[in-house]
């Protein structure tokens, strides 16, 4: 979602493909601003503040906002570089973008390396006996090191930014499809999600086990979104604000609500009909269910119903805090996944008690307000300052896609 | 209308929780503050008529949290002293098959085992620890669970799946919260008894009651958390061996 949007030739001068609107689309950031705090918040153990997030109503949480807006923003800033400069300067810049998230990817592994060996160090408590022997993979940092950069071994937590880093790294053959046949584009990718669940295709992991987030599965929402952004949203927005659409989508989001609610309370589990349960569960976060897809249309139905474009809100200064996050996506997620660290970290060394939660939860969000309100100044300041680098390319190595 | 569905939200969650009874825990106070957590969901019928029949013999199949240097303090034996004092005249015996470092596939033909030779009443499942710190598979260990429960049903025992403990200095290391969930919904999907060891710990952890974040070499909390995991074990048989039959799963 590039700031310097203004500076581009206008739309008409490109009639073969339908361009996107002009008008920089402030609820793409809006949500995944608040998607970034979703995470920041989910991603805190035992964090008393994450009941707050949409995964305790739903099937699904914030990672599907995040990875949808993601892929709308990508196909965004990437599907014009394709129009304009071709396929192989695109397909550079979406590798050379891999690669940015790649090494964000294994800094913040560092930082967790480095927590981590502190912690183990000082730690012994006979309760944990059995827990504390997952510090053994310290013992062997070669093969531990090794599996890291070959993103196989992943620590809890830094499941989503492997997913971003395989997601673009293919992104260029489907962004080349879906500006010829996007309708077709669109079809591969669920040919793509249906073949990986019934081949059971995901990437290894080590120790055991397979990737959480199946990037196979996971790159139908991905694409889903690129493929809204490059003319989908128009051809669906009829049916979308359709009264029949947005009903069927408040129906669903209430059923799962619903049964939600058993999972904490399970003496209500005997009103699911057994057919139905045993038709439902389980519901795989790793193949990114289709209950759970389903989930995030119907809020996403339910949020084009309500919040329009020009929603004059929208430039409130209310909503502010949360637009300038969305607008540096990596640098606020990767800052996010360290304050999570960080959090972890002084809930051990100080105390877990329930207001020190709420005052770090509370905490973090302010950081990743003033970095990103930070970001934006210097972004603002440099592409002000003469001889300073054309906008696009600022652009395209800060935090839009 | 976020702030309309917030307020839903918020209304439902309130009517959900009003409904769950607590348990009236007449143990240690200290544990009493996690006795909301422990509700008998489901009737355990197999514990009913074990304890008219006088004979109640309970396994508790696990991991290395089951267990601590001195079995003796460990929740398996403080169950079946809590039991032997609730239950007057009933023959109680918990017996206990820990292994350190096996995960559930592994613990099957234990299990099978176990349950040919003891043929317990009820089946103390702890699990799901072993699976992630090694990251198997979710879904492997989704097919185990039911593997295991069908055995258990076969035999005609009672089963309590119990989650991993609550371990807040490994939380980053190991990620719990997909095997709990797989546990949570195998146990809801066959109307079983969960005990939520997690959710119970945890509590203690944030309230205070015992200071899980401790460096210490002593076992003293240790002691303390494993005779309070013993009695909220006990009051949940109790609890769901007296409901009324209506409440029983439809498992056969």
């Amino acid at each position: 979602m590039p700031a310097g949007n203004a500076a581009l030739p206008p739309a008409a001068a490109r009639p073969a493909v339908k361009a996107p609107s002009p008008e920089r689309d402030l609820r793409l950031d809006l949500f995944r601003g608040l998607a970034l705090w979703l995470i920041f918040l989910d991603h805190i153990p035992s964090n008393i503040v994450s009941w707050i997030t949409i995964r305790n109503y739903g099937f699904s949480d914030a990672t599907e906002i995040f990875v949808f807006i993601s892929g709308y923003t990508a196909a965004f800033v990437y599907g014009r570089a394709m129009r304009e400069r071709g396929p192989v300067v695109a397909s550079a810049r979406m590798l050379k973008r891999a690669w940015q998230v790649y090494v964000a990817h294994i800094f913040l592994f560092v930082i967790y390396m480095a927590e981590i060996a502190y912690v183990s160090a000082s730690f012994e408590n006979p309760l944990f006996n059995e827990e504390m022997g997952i510090f053994d993979f310290l013992k062997q940092p070669d093969v531990t090191l090794v599996q890291a950069l070959l993103l196989k071994f992943k620590p809890a937590n830094m499941d989503v930014l492997p997913l971003y880093i395989m997601l673009l790294a293919g992104f260029a053959p489907f962004v080349w499809l879906l500006l010829r046949a996007p309708t077709f584009a669109l079809l591969a990718s669920a040919v793509v999600y249906a073949v990986s669940w019934h081949f059971n295709w995901n990437l290894p992991s080590y120790p055991e086990g397979t990737w959480l987030f199946n990037p196979f599965a996971w790159q139908l929402l991905f694409g889903f979104g690129a493929w809204c952004a490059l003319g989908g949203a128009q051809k669906l927005g009829g049916l979308m604000r359709s009264n029949i659409a947005v009903g069927l989508a408040f129906t669903y989001l209430l059923f799962a609500l619903c049964i939600v609610m058993t999972w904490y309370f399970p003496r209500y589990a005997s009103f699911v009909p057994r057919i139905l349960s045993d038709w439902m569960y389980p519901i795989d976060k790793t193949n990114l269910d289709v209950l759970r897809f389903a989930h995030f249309l119907a809020l996403a139905v339910v949020t084009v119903r309500f919040i329009p474009q020009n929603w004059p809100a929208l430039k409130s200064p209310w909503f502010k805090p949360a637009i300038i996050c969305g607008q540096h996506s990596l640098e606020i997620f990767c800052l996010g996944v360290f304050l999570a660290f960080a959090a972890h970290f002084m809930l051990q060394q100080v105390s877990s008690r329930v207001a020190v939660q709420i005052a770090l939860s509370a905490l973090g969000i302010l950081i990743m307000i003033a970095s990103a309100a930070l970001m934006a100044w210097y972004k603002q300041v440099e592409g002000r300052s003469p001889g300073s680098r054309p906008p696009r390319d600022a652009d395209l190595a800060g935090g839009e896609a | 209308m976020k702030a309309i569905s917030i307020a839903l939200l918020l209304s439902l969650t309130a009517a959900f929780a009003g409904a769950g009874n607590a348990l009236a825990a007449d143990t240690d106070p200290a544990c009493a503050t996690a006795s909301s957590l422990v509700s008998a969901d489901f009737k355990l019928s197999q514990a009913a008529t074990a304890i008219k029949n006088k004979q109640l013999t309970i396994a508790v199949i696990g991991s290395a949290s089951s267990t601590l240097p001195d079995a003796k303090k460990a929740y398996p034996a403080r169950l079946e002293e809590m039991l032997i004092s609730k239950l007057p005249g009933v023959a109680v015996k918990v017996v206990a098959r820990v292994k350190a470092r096996e995960s559930a596939r592994e613990s099957m033909p234990e299990l099978r085992k176990l349950m040919a030779v003891e043929k317990p009443s009820i089946v103390i499942w702890q699990t799901g620890t072993v699976e992630a710190m090694r990251g198997i598979d979710p879904d492997t260990f989704r097919s185990t669970l039911e593997d295991g429960i069908e055995a258990a049903q076969e035999a005609r025992s009672g089963i309590i799946l119990m989650n991993m403990q609550y371990s807040p200095r490994t939380e980053l290391m190991i990620a719990m919260p997909p095997y709990a969930d797989a546990i949570r919904i195998i146990a809801l999907q066959h109307e079983i008894l969960l005990f939520d060891r997690l959710a119970i710990m945890r509590r203690w952890g944030e309230l205070g009651t015992f200071d899980l974040n401790e460096v210490t070499k002593e076992m003293d909390t240790a002691n303390r958390v494993h005779d309070c995991i013993g009695h909220l074990l006990g009051d949940l048989i109790l609890e769901a061996a007296k409901l009324p039959a209506s409440s029983e799963n439809g498992i056969k």
